[in-house]
């Protein structure tokens, strides 16, 4: 896999073949994985990906254009770098001249390096293990595993270098009446205890699972969200909420909290905090990644900026990709002691995942979605059952807001799990959360 | 290349992209991807595995076969399913898609385009965003194996479309044409076909209805889906449930389950007997048409529905062994770097025999809604929510007043057995996403959908918070 030397040296060669008046970006992504899939707690799949995806941006100082490509690996690479600096070369005195261009002059140099915890070739003790400890279990889900390399280099001088092993195994345990609960290991290598420990645990869940399930009715309850939960919810909502395009578009959910014409409760503070989290500390277009307050006491905060919205709205950079999602979400936490969850919802829903959120009305930040793995009903602060599937539809604004009873003193860490193209380096930490009232429609 | 496996293949995949778009006048940077790699596939007694990698030198295909062969003979004995017994596809053949040997338009030719079309939304400092958008896909495949096979497939994809939002201090709304719910195989006959040049005038008109007109009202009403929103529905309550992978129990981590069970194939009464619904490969212009799915097995058409009951599921030969279910040419991968699992094709719904104007003509008390804007459904494909962009009421057997975020809700199970009207042949349109997402690890794949209008008995729909 490519190592941080040669990616200096495909930087350099394409840097020194610029010319006069021309700006170059680098931008790498790659990997390594180990991927397995797993059904009734035996092998489905499996498999090994090495893949290195790098992305050049090439401008004149007026106009823009950029090429993803993949590398070998091999010393052909330089030339296939070349080569696409030359294509894109060409395309510019095609395009228009470019009013919200923004070329990154900033000169910074970050380099942070892991060390290796996991060799690949352990893929069949790891899988091993599992398979044996599941033995018996209706265990379902994926390991991924392996290094993580973001680099990123331009002809102003900027340089970072991100490389992390990580590994993560996702999965479920099914009780045969089709309720399942969800677990989740990640780690930088492999920890057999961790993994123990998560699965007795889902053990004991199944028994719950097995009680005989209740059926709730549409209509409004009390609610419980667990951080995974909340994670999905706020995961919605991060998808443009804070975008600087988006909120300049009206396109963004969270139009109103940034408009000033709507709030949240003053107990939900939320912010980017990139120090001592998961992602690079610098972005996809090269910019530093910075610690921001995004909501702070129910009332909006900063937006994310990236380098074009940064120009065509004059407002200042602040190191976000251009997709202007948040990388490393960080919810306040509240005072509400995790223990004393159950008594404090007294009647209602325990509810430990969300699924499939949508928008009803993206404006008014409504949306629906869906329970999934271990929801139960709780009377007098005990569990009854487990709940079948349950389909919500709620204004943000008012689960976060004058519904929202309090935020657990616990938080947790959620990794992302998204392997969508490569293995994503996001995450979360957030509480749980209590609320008066969930609208189930369905 | 050298092997002790007793069984193994090679897929390269070649994807050149390029995607332009003009956003309130300004043409972005265009964005080009050139992508290439290939996945080897040992399998030893019954036990298989995969590697992949982008070094396509004849050492580093070596390398990734030996590592397959390896993985393949170190997983022997934890696996889900023997698969000794699963034969691989023979023979040889090549398939050029629609369009493919036709250069496309220049890149300043489809900028200039763009441009032009977007300069057509009116000056109104009502619209907050406007945008005309162009993405094309060109891609090789090719899959050999040690039976013999030697099978090359080439496509081009064109994803055309127009986005404008209008807004005011209380509201914004949205309307599109194209996007996200219009992908054709061709060349430049695909933006004819979607009639982007000349449409974002109109475009911008509706957005500006949409942001004058009233909330949906709340209540049980018929409901007329237009063929950009039947996509969807087609999708997520048919396509998806139908996969038998997920009946399987392989993807209940992530994706789901289903509501249909093994034993209901052949039996459940899915929909109305108007309800006729095909596995179709071979639309030229559909995306997801193929001659040979990433495991080589050959496409043929399939009904899934006929006259309301259910018949076949969405299953490759791997899945139809496991099951004892017949099987069809699903086995599909994003790219080179994922490996093939059940997925859609083109889904399609077969056309009735009644005009739009009948449809609407037969409708008391309803509403249409066209083009799809959200979606969410429960893991086993049951509940659905979904919304559109645009609605219109009818009363009487007349269309009425534009209102705006359109949605309704259901339960799959029961939703289609409602369809009491299937638009004819001219109401039909081609449509597709490259966006499914499911698997572990994730991909998203290209999916078809042709529909007709259809019309839906007594269901729940609603609008936005007031």
């Amino acid at each position: 896999m490519i190592a941080v030397e040669r990616f200096e040296q495909l930087a350099q060669s394409a840097i020194d073949g610029l010319r006069p008046g021309e700006n170059l970006s680098l931008s790498l992504e790659a990997e390594a994985s180990e991927f397995v899939r797993f059904n009734q707690a035996r092998v489905r799949q499996a498999g090994h990906v090495r893949q290195a995806m790098l992305t050049l941006v090439l401008d004149d100082g007026t106009r823009q254009a950029s090429i993803q490509l993949t590398l070998t690996g091999s010393a052909d690479d330089t030339g296939k770098v070349m080569a696409a600096v030359e294509q894109l070369r060409h395309l510019l005195p095609l395009l228009a001249i470019d009013p919200w261009l923004a070329s990154n002059t900033e000169v910074w140099n970050v380099r942070k390096a892991t060390q290796e915890c996991i060799d690949e070739t352990d893929t069949a003790r790891v899988v091993d293990h599992i398979c044996t400890a599941a033995a018996g279990l209706d265990l379902v889900g994926i390991l991924a595993s392996g290094p993580i390399y973001r680099g990123f280099a331009n002809s102003a001088g900027a340089f970072g270098w991100h490389q992390a092993h990580s590994l993560h195994v996702d999965w479920s345990l099914f009780h045969p009446n089709g309720q399942a609960v969800k677990a989740g290991l990640a780690t930088p290598g492999w920890d057999p205890d961790a993994f123990d420990r998560q699965l007795a645990l889902g053990r004991q869940q199944l028994e719950y699972l097995g009680l005989p399930v209740v059926t709730v009715k549409p209509g409004d309850h009390r609610a419980y969200l667990a951080p995974a939960a909340l994670d999905e919810l706020l995961g919605m909502l991060a998808w443009g909420g804070f975008s600087a395009q988006a909120l300049a578009s009206q396109a963004s959910p969270l139009q109103k909290l940034y408009s000033g014409q709507a709030s949240l409760n003053t107990a939900v503070s939320v912010s980017e905090r990139i120090t001592g989290s998961l992602s690079p500390a610098f972005s996809s277009e090269g910019r530093p990644r910075l610690d921001l307050p995004l909501i702070t006491n129910g009332a909006a905060g900063e937006r994310l900026v990236s380098s074009r919205s940064a120009t065509e709205y004059g407002i200042p950079c602040n190191g976000a990709d251009p997709g202007e999602g948040p990388v490393a979400l960080d919810m306040a936490p509240g005072e509400l002691a995790l223990s004393k969850v159950p008594e404090a919802l007294d009647r209602g829903l325990y509810i430990n995942n969300l699924w499939y959120l949508n928008y009803s009305d993206m404006p008014a930040a409504r949306l629906t979605g869906l329970t999934r793995f271990a929801t139960f009903w709780v009377e007098h602060g005990q569990i009854v059952g487990p709940v079948d599937t349950m389909r919500f539809d709620d204004s943000v604004y008012d689960l976060l807001g004058n519904q929202l009873l309090a935020l657990t003193q616990e938080r947790e860490l959620i990794v992302s799990t998204n392997t969508y193209e490569q293995r994503h380096t996001a995450s979360s930490r957030l509480p749980g959360a209590l609320v008066n009232r969930l609208r189930l429609t369905l | 290349m050298r092997t002790a496996a007793h069984a193994h293949s090679l897929r390269y995949v070649r994807q050149a992209d390029h995607y332009l778009c003009v956003r309130r006048g300004v043409a972005e940077p265009p964005r080009l991807v050139l992508d290439e790699g290939a996945m080897l596939v040992a399998r030893v007694g019954g036990s298989e595995a995969y590697a992949a990698t982008s070094d396509l030198s004849l050492r580093g295909l070596q390398q990734a076969l030996e590592r397959a062969e390896a993985l393949a003979r170190q997983l022997a004995g934890h696996g889900l399913v023997d698969l000794a017994p699963l034969g691989m596809v023979e023979g040889q053949q090549d398939y050029l898609a629609p369009g493919v040997k036709q250069p496309f338009a220049t890149l300043a030719d489809c900028l200039e385009l763009l441009q032009a079309e977007a300069g057509r939304v009116p000056n109104d400092a009502r619209f907050a965003n406007w945008e005309a958008s162009l993405g094309v896909s060109e891609v090789e495949q090719l899959y050999f194996n040690s039976a013999g096979a030697q099978l090359r497939q080439a496509f081009r994809f064109v994803y055309p479309g127009i986005s404008v939002t209008a807004a005011n201090d209380e509201d914004s709304q949205t309307r599109t044409l194209g996007r996200e719910n219009f992908g054709q195989q061709g060349g430049l006959d695909v933006l004819q076909r979607l009639g982007l040049a000349g449409s974002a005038a109109r475009v911008a008109d509706e957005a500006l209805q949409l942001l004058l007109a009233p909330n949906t009202p709340e209540g049980p009403r018929d409901l007329l889906l237009m063929p950009d929103q039947m996509a969807l529905q087609i999708h997520e309550s048919i396509g998806h449930p139908l996969e038998l992978d997920r009946i399987l129990g392989d993807e209940r981590n992530y994706a789901g389950t289903s509501f249909v069970k093994r034993e209901d194939f052949g039996t459940l009464r899915y929909g109305s007997p108007l309800l006729n619904v095909t596995f179709d490969p071979e639309l030229p212009e559909q995306l997801a048409s193929y001659r040979f799915d990433d495991e080589g097995t050959p496409t043929s058409k399939v009904w899934l529905i006929q006259h309301g009951i259910l018949l076949r599921p969405l299953g490759s030969p791997l899945s139809s062994l496991r099951s004892g279910l017949a099987g069809l040419a699903n086995s599909r991968a994003s790219s080179w770097n994922r490996a093939p699992i059940d997925r859609m094709a083109n889904i399609n719904i077969e056309p009735g025999e009644q005009s739009l104007e009948a449809l609407i003509g037969s409708v008391e008390r309803g509403i249409l809604m066209r083009t799809n804007r959200s979606w969410s459904i429960d893991d086993a494909r049951n509940k659905f929510q979904f919304g559109c962009q645009w609605g219109q009421l009818i009363e009487n057997g007349r269309l009425g007043a534009v209102v705006k975020n359109p949605n309704y809700r259901g339960i799959s199970s029961s939703f289609w057995r409602g369809l009491k009207g299937v638009g004819d042949r001219s109401t039909l349109e081609v449509l597709g996403t490259p966006n499914c997402g499911k698997g572990e690890p994730n991909q998203v794949v290209r999916v078809g959908h042709a529909s007709p209008a259809c019309l839906f008995s007594d269901i729940d729909v609603f609008g936005g918070r007031e």
